[in-house]
């Protein structure tokens, strides 16, 4: 229970960035498709995963005066090869996330589970801490890009989906409707948790 | 100097670094509840980014690319961003006081704030040149600050308006920042009219 508890939790409690609401850049800017949502969500998940072991095996070592020094070198490391190995096998991708590739680094989500989490809990916890928490911000992701792209473009992951007379509008695939979608679907999840609760 | 006043305004407006790039949204929608804080982080923002951009432009063209290790750009980038705005810090805590009590507490926030390392990054990948890039990051800065203070003043509105339960805070936020961008979408239209300008 304990330890599964660690991985359920990141699929609805602590769901980022919906119930956490950290991260925001990366949400906004890569989810125009489905296919981009995903590869960021799929970087996110390795990064945030292998930091965490990281961080949670050598916490005793870490002076507490330079812990955010050394965890940010961590997470930089593992960017760097989530980048180097994107450029090499999914240069598409890699040319269409940009600059938010490398930007993962500044994520507030993965520093934020490296200083909540990993720097005080077990390895192994930690490793489910952070892939729970990275699936959960994978399928944010998803959901929110695959809503734009629909109603975007009329498509998802790149396959025609809509009646051949739909109207595809831009608006959804501009950056206004990135912060409109995602403030209505942060809303949707709020009325929802609250109905959940009561 | 027709080609930096285009620069200035597209990296003011047309691509505004918040509301077209997505850049620095989590201090955005965090800071700009109140008017003074929204004014503090704009300029710390403004001071920091254009420190950090000339000094990641040297370490890319000084160090990084004469050694051949560009692979180190995104270590090498964050690091030193966060020594910089130690640095400030310290050095500002000591030689301008006044400076340090207006803008202090927002320095450690802006390390993790994407707008500072997005711009060092689109500056080299963009291959600018060195004045160019500090016209960029200095116009950039200035449009997040820009942005900043108009959402400052919405929101310190929508604290007395009646908004809907579910939708209070973050989500109204992002919400005021589409129309926001909407609005800021409009100037897209001048591109091609300041390069007839140009040309003409």
């Amino acid at each position: 229970m304990g330890l599964m508890h660690e991985f359920t939790k990141g699929l609805w409690k602590d769901l980022a960035p919906f119930r956490v609401v950290l991260g925001l850049c990366p949400v906004l800017a890569v989810t125009k498709e489905a296919e981009t949502g995903l590869g960021m969500g799929i970087g996110v998940i390795f990064v945030l995963t292998c930091s965490n072991i990281i961080v949670s095996s050598i916490r005793k070592l870490i002076p507490r005066q330079v812990r955010i020094a050394s965890f940010i070198v961590i997470i930089a490391s593992f960017v760097t090869m989530v980048e180097l190995f994107s450029q090499a096998y999914f240069y598409p991708i890699y040319q269409k996330l940009g600059i938010f590739i490398p930007l993962i680094v500044v994520n507030c989500i993965i520093l934020g589970r490296a200083e909540a989490f990993a720097s005080r809990n077990g390895v192994v916890a930690s490793a489910l801490d952070g892939l729970g928490i990275g699936l959960g911000f994978t399928m944010s992701l998803v959901v929110l890009a695959s809503i734009r792209e629909i109603l975007g473009a009329g498509t998802i992951f790149g396959i025609d989906i809509m009646w051949e007379s739909f109207r595809p509008f831009t608006f959804m695939a501009e950056a206004p409707g990135a912060f409109i979608s995602l403030g209505l679907l942060l809303g949707i999840m709020n009325a929802v948790s609250k109905t959940s609760q009561s | 100097m027709m080609d930096y006043i285009i620069l200035i305004i597209s990296a003011l407006l047309i691509n505004n670094i918040l509301l077209a790039q997505f850049l620095g949204n989590c201090p955005f929608l965090g800071t700009s509840k109140r008017m003074d804080t929204a004014i503090g982080m704009g300029f710390a923002v403004i001071f920091v980014l254009t420190i950090a951009c000339i000094v990641t432009f040297f370490v890319q063209h000084k160090i990084l690319d004469p050694l051949g290790i560009g692979y180190l750009q995104t270590v090498s980038f964050i690091l030193v961003i966060a020594a910089l705005v130690q640095f400030v810090e310290m050095f500002l805590r000591k030689f301008a006081k006044p400076l340090y009590t207006a803008l202090g507490i927002f320095l450690p926030l802006i390390t993790t704030n994407c707008a500072v390392m997005g711009s060092a990054l689109l500056i080299i990948r963009k291959e600018y040149t060195f004045i160019e890039g500090v016209v960029f990051a200095v116009a950039s800065a200035s449009g997040f600050t820009l942005a900043l203070i108009l959402m400052a003043g919405i929101r310190e509105r929508l604290e007395i308006s009646g908004v809907p339960r579910a939708l209070r805070g973050t989500a109204i936020g992002l919400i005021t920042a589409g129309l926001m961008a909407l609005a800021f979408f409009g100037f897209q239209g001048m591109d091609g009219a300041l390069t007839a300008l140009v040309k003409s």
